[in-house]
């Protein structure tokens, strides 16, 4: 691209060079930047003061949960804020103020100089052109001189370069025929197609799963290599910047509360708040051994924030003086890139506070209050098989094919344990799910809940029995009537149960007691509560029939990490004072890890493999388990610069695909490195589970499974 | 694709059916059509009036059930509707006049979507500003007007434009000019000075309904993310809008029109009569005051097949436009 315009680029050059060569060495910096929407109840100032630089080829992350201003500064730089926001500050590319410049003019530099990717790969492609047609598009605006050819087999080559297979065929699909995977991908060749020198990654794989989001961030960093460019990587995963990025700015609040490099941050955290983000991680290496730390409470709003530093309501170790004043961001060391914005820096990093004890541990359950279980099956699953015909034909229907959606799913869950079911998305989690709680006769297998078979029951026996297994949803918002108030929402199994209304208020109260929340705000609406607390609702309608088994369908994944910790805690206390059955179905493996006692895993319908948590954990015995593990991101970058990544090719196949023999065979690493009468085995033989090493395993070669960690 | 056209197809040809038989019975029901011939002076006798109506196939004395049989029977043999009460063949009548109102019809329509998309999309662009509450306004404000009210506003504009030109530049009144002398291009022009107003009143009102809808399909797009991952690759905001945004926002709009292009019929009605056409939505009001049921009958299936066609030609277009509904 720059070759095409000399005349601009050296423009450009000689004006940085002249002018402000002095002010800006940087490739980026961002200065005191302040981004605030007027609105009607007052106006919210979403970035208060953000300074930061990236320089050339340098790869930073900021790291931020929802509403820190962490995408809006970004945004600010692109020029991408609606008319409404009022910047302020100063935004310096290639030393060139990017501020009160017109959109024509930033539109030259979008695109060409600086390119986005941006969160949700579904939306972000207008879906009535081809993917092909998208790039092209971007690559034309910047050289009116290429022809339409031209671009057309440029777009393909860049398709390539991003890892679609096919890109000939591919370049003419439409954004709804691809993957979420692929669309990341479609959308990085956009972002790289013009060799932009800075790419600002808004959370790139948040959407996507865990093996897809390795594969992303593979890509990623091949693209930076190849274009040489500067890369800001902006996500709420400490996991994901842990691995990648050279340095990290932590944001609360819209300000930078600490920056340093990626081991400073990691292991020397001296802001009170990323030792609690830290903490409060439930992390691979650690999960399931302590307890999580919660950071209490939630980030304050903007609109009207009270003077003094904004972290204080949630800081263990505020003082006085941090309610009046607004700490600024101070050195913390003799590096000039090493800061923090507490009061109290010094004494953290002289380690006079001990980091490490910052935050109370939360309690474990005293012994008194833990109900005592016997230990019996209190759900089995035998051989559960769901399948939906495809059919096709507008006039005559015709089945032409089979989706394997439940394939012969076996588990059982004893009472007062966990069972963590996981996998990648559409392999058939929520339908199993779903297919128990229907408590109706399954298409095929069986579903005995407490010792009684569910294709048994008579409407009535069915009815009683939904007290004993109840449900808890993704989305907070979502599962909850925004036009209810707490009470009658949490009330509502027990009208459905016919329990006489005042028996029904004290139920509520004591199970909104029960789930941490106060009793007196429970003639409030859903809108008035947080996302963890209106989790915690979700938990108390579920409780409020004194069921024995809760499913717990991605109970935290949709809640900010800070939150998370606590939510997780309450399920965990919950269970041991209650007794209660989990059944724990989640795609973040770390978070299974922190909860579950027993894991199964499952692909394309199957559990490919279960046992115990610690064993699966540590000592996988499934090519997929393995490849799975690999893929999860640690937030330490120690171990994420020292163990080696299996990254699993291409997406989950679909599950109307036949595929002789074992259905992971095609993106399995362990079959590409047998020899040839090993793979005519997995091609031939459907493996069954057998017991290997303490847990059972689908595999025929689970035996040789340490070849795919010595020989990668 | 094709197999689902044509099922749709079946299913818009299988209602337009419905729809004529319902409305057959339904006139048949309400309207007395021996009424017309108990009025005159000297009344006829009722063996008269029986025949006459015998012959229409109208009397009310035989059960609506055979009469029905006996249309269709004759619809299907004969491939006739019937005949009006003027002795005429519906066939014919309508033969005469589909024509005056399909030109009414495409011409107002198309310029209706044009004139509703372009201010629809210009409003929401510029939601809240002067521009966008002005068209808001005057969009409401002909929405609100009876469709003779605005025939007439524009028949005074007309004449005061007449007046003070001194010319007849514009007119009116029927069709076209009767007993006018000259070639070939002076009977299109004249012909096009008549269609004027009828088309413009129509269009406006067609427009003010479709920039409504427009405008807020194109809200929803506005805000969409790939508006902002085109202006990230370097498009100005007003390419964005107009490349990815309006191509979306049309979408919907394809069922909108299709389907609105045969409600219009019902728009023209009114706007014939005021301005003296003599098209199908005059027959069909004449029809009702008249009390002829197999004109109406055969103002109804004109109706039920503008649909026919608008319904298959909006899921053409939808499946044009949406490369997500092609199979």
């Amino acid at each position: 691209m720059t070759e095409n315009h000399p005349t601009t680029t050296t423009k450009t050059r000689t004006l940085a060079g002249h002018q402000l060569a002095e002010t800006s060495s940087h490739l980026l910096e961002v200065r005191d930047l302040s981004v605030t929407f007027p609105q009607p109840g007052g106006s919210v100032t979403a970035v208060r003061g953000v300074s930061y630089h990236v320089d050339k080829g340098e790869f930073l992350g900021i790291v931020g949960e929802s509403g820190s201003g962490k995408s809006v500064s970004s945004l600010a730089v692109m020029g991408l804020l609606p008319s409404s926001a009022k910047v302020s500050g100063d935004i310096l590319f290639e030393g060139t103020s990017l501020l009160g410049r017109s959109d024509k003019e930033l539109s030259r530099l979008r695109g060409d100089g600086i390119s986005i990717i941006f969160q949700d790969p579904l939306s972000a492609l207008t879906p009535v052109y081809t993917i092909g047609a998208q790039i092209a598009e971007a690559l034309r605006l910047h050289d009116r001189r290429l022809s339409k050819q031209a671009a057309n087999v440029r777009a393909v080559e860049l398709l390539k370069v991003v890892g679609i297979p096919n890109p000939e065929r591919r370049a003419q699909a439409f954004p709804h025929e691809f993957s979420g995977g692929m669309r990341q991908r479609a959308m990085i060749a956009i972002a790289i197609a013009n060799n932009p020198r800075l790419i600002i990654a808004d959370e790139p794989t948040t959407a996507l799963d865990v093996t897809i989001q390795a594969q992303i961030l593979e890509v990623l960093q091949k693209a930076k290599d190849m274009t040489g460019a500067a890369v800001v990587l902006i996500t709420h995963d400490l996991g994901v910047v842990a691995g990648n990025a050279d340095r990290i700015a932590v944001m609360y609040a819209g300000r930078i509360v600490e920056t340093g490099t990626v081991d400073q941050v990691f292991h020397q955290p001296s802001m009170p708040y990323t030792i609690g983000l830290l903490r409060s991680m439930p992390n691979l290496a650690t999960a399931g051994h302590t307890r999580l730390v919660p950071l209490e409470g939630r980030p304050p709003q903007l609109s009207n924030l009270a003077p003094g530093c904004p972290f204080a309501p949630r800081c263990p170790v505020v003082i006085d003086a941090c309610r009046t004043t607004e700490p600024p961001l101070t050195l913390i060391g003799t590096d000039p890139l090493n800061s923090s914005a507490c009061l109290r820096v010094a004494e953290i990093a002289s380690g006079a506070l001990d980091r490490g004890h910052l935050y109370p541990v939360p309690e474990p359950v005293i012994a008194a209050e833990r109900a005592d279980v016997a230990s019996e099956n209190v759900l089995a699953v035998e051989a559960l098989k769901r399948h939906f015909p495809l059919s096709r034909g507008s006039i005559f229907k015709q089945t032409i094919g089979m989706v394997r959606a439940v394939d012969g799913v076996d588990f059982e869950i004893k009472s007062g344990q966990t069972l963590g079911l996981v996998g990648e998305s559409g392999c058939g989690k929520s339908t199993t799910i779903m297919e128990i709680l229907e408590l109706a006769k399954p298409q095929s297998g069986c579903v005995t809940i407490n010792g009684v078979d569910v294709a048994t029951l008579s409407a009535k026996e069915r009815r009683t029995l939904r007290r004993e297994i109840q449900v808890v949803f993704q989305d907070p918002m979502a599962s909850l009537d925004p036009r209810l108030p707490v009470q009658d929402i949490v009330a509502e199994p027990l009208t459905v149960h016919g329990i006489p209304a005042r028996e029904r208020l004290q139920k509520v109260r004591d199970v909104l007691d029960l789930v941490g929340l106060d009793p007196s705000m429970a003639s409030r609406y859903p809108h008035e509560f947080s996302g963890g607390q209106r989790q915690r609702i979700g938990i108390a309608r579920a409780l409020v029939t004194d069921p024995k088994i809760v499913v717990l369908d991605e109970p935290v994944s949709a809640l900010d990490v800070s939150i998370q910790a606590g939510v997780i805690n309450l399920l965990q206390d919950l269970q041991e004072k209650l007794g209660l059955s989990y059944l724990f179905v989640a795609h973040d493996l770390a978070v299974v890890r922190q909860i579950a006692d027993t894991v199964a895993v499952m692909y394309l319908g199957r559990i490919v493999e279960s046992g115990p948590a610690e064993q699966i954990f540590e000592n996988p015995q499934h090519p997929y388990t393995l490849a799975l593990l690999s893929a999860v991101p640690v937030p330490d970058p120690t171990v994420e610069r020292s163990r080696t990544r299996i990254i699993l090719e291409g997406d989950l196949p679909s599950p109307t695909e036949d595929i002789n023999g074992c259905n992971f065979r095609t993106r399995c690493p362990l079959y590409k490195l047998m020899d040839a009468a090993g793979q005519v085995r997995c091609r031939s033989e459907d493996p069954i589970q057998r017991p290997v090493e303490g847990s059972r395993v689908a595999c025929h070669h689970a035996e040789y499974i340490d070849l795919m960690t010595t020989t990668v | 694709m094709i197999g689902f056209i044509a099922k749709r197809f079946i299913n818009y040809a299988v209602l337009s059916a419905i729809a004529t038989l319902s409305a057959y019975v339904l006139a048949s029901i309400i309207l007395n059509p021996a009424s017309r011939y108990l009025g005159r002076n000297p009344r006829p006798s009722d063996d008269t009036i029986n025949a006459i109506l015998d012959g229409l196939g109208v009397n009310p004395n035989t059960p609506v059930i055979e009469r029905l049989w006996a249309w269709i029977v004759n619809l299907v043999t004969h491939g006739s509707l019937g005949d009006t009460i003027h002795n005429t063949t519906v066939i014919s009548e309508m033969t005469a006049r589909a024509g005056t109102s399909l030109r009414l019809l495409i011409l107002g329509t198309i310029i209706a979507a044009i004139v509703g998309v372009a201010i629809g999309v210009w409003g929401a662009v510029r939601q809240y500003r002067i521009s966008d509450q002005a068209i808001s306004y005057a969009s409401f404000t002909i929405l609100a007007t009876p469709a003779f009210v605005l025939g007439i506003l524009l028949m005074i504009l007309a004449t005061m434009l007449n007046n003070v030109l001194g010319i007849q530049l514009i007119s009116f009144t029927g069709e076209y000019t009767a007993g006018l002398d000259g070639g070939w291009w002076a009977h299109v022009l004249d012909r096009a000075a008549h269609l004027l107003l009828p088309t413009i009143s129509l269009a406006l009102m067609g427009a003010a309904g479709y920039s409504r809808y427009q405008r807020s399909a194109m809200l929803d797009v506005l805000a969409a993310d790939y508006i902002r991952t085109a202006r990230s690759k370097g498009r100005t905001r007003g390419s964005a809008l107009v490349r990815h945004g309006v191509r979306v926002a049309l979408i919907p709009m394809s069922t909108y029109f299709a389907y609105s292009f045969a409600t219009v019929l019902a728009g023209a009605a009114v706007t014939e009569l005021v301005f003296s056409w003599h098209g199908m939505g005059e027959m069909l009001v004449q029809a009702i005051t008249q009390s002829d049921i197999n004109a109406f009958t055969g103002a109804i299936l004109f109706n039920a097949v503008l649909i026919l066609i608008a319904g298959t030609l909006a899921d053409i277009v939808y499946a044009a436009l949406d490369p997500r509904v092609r199979v």
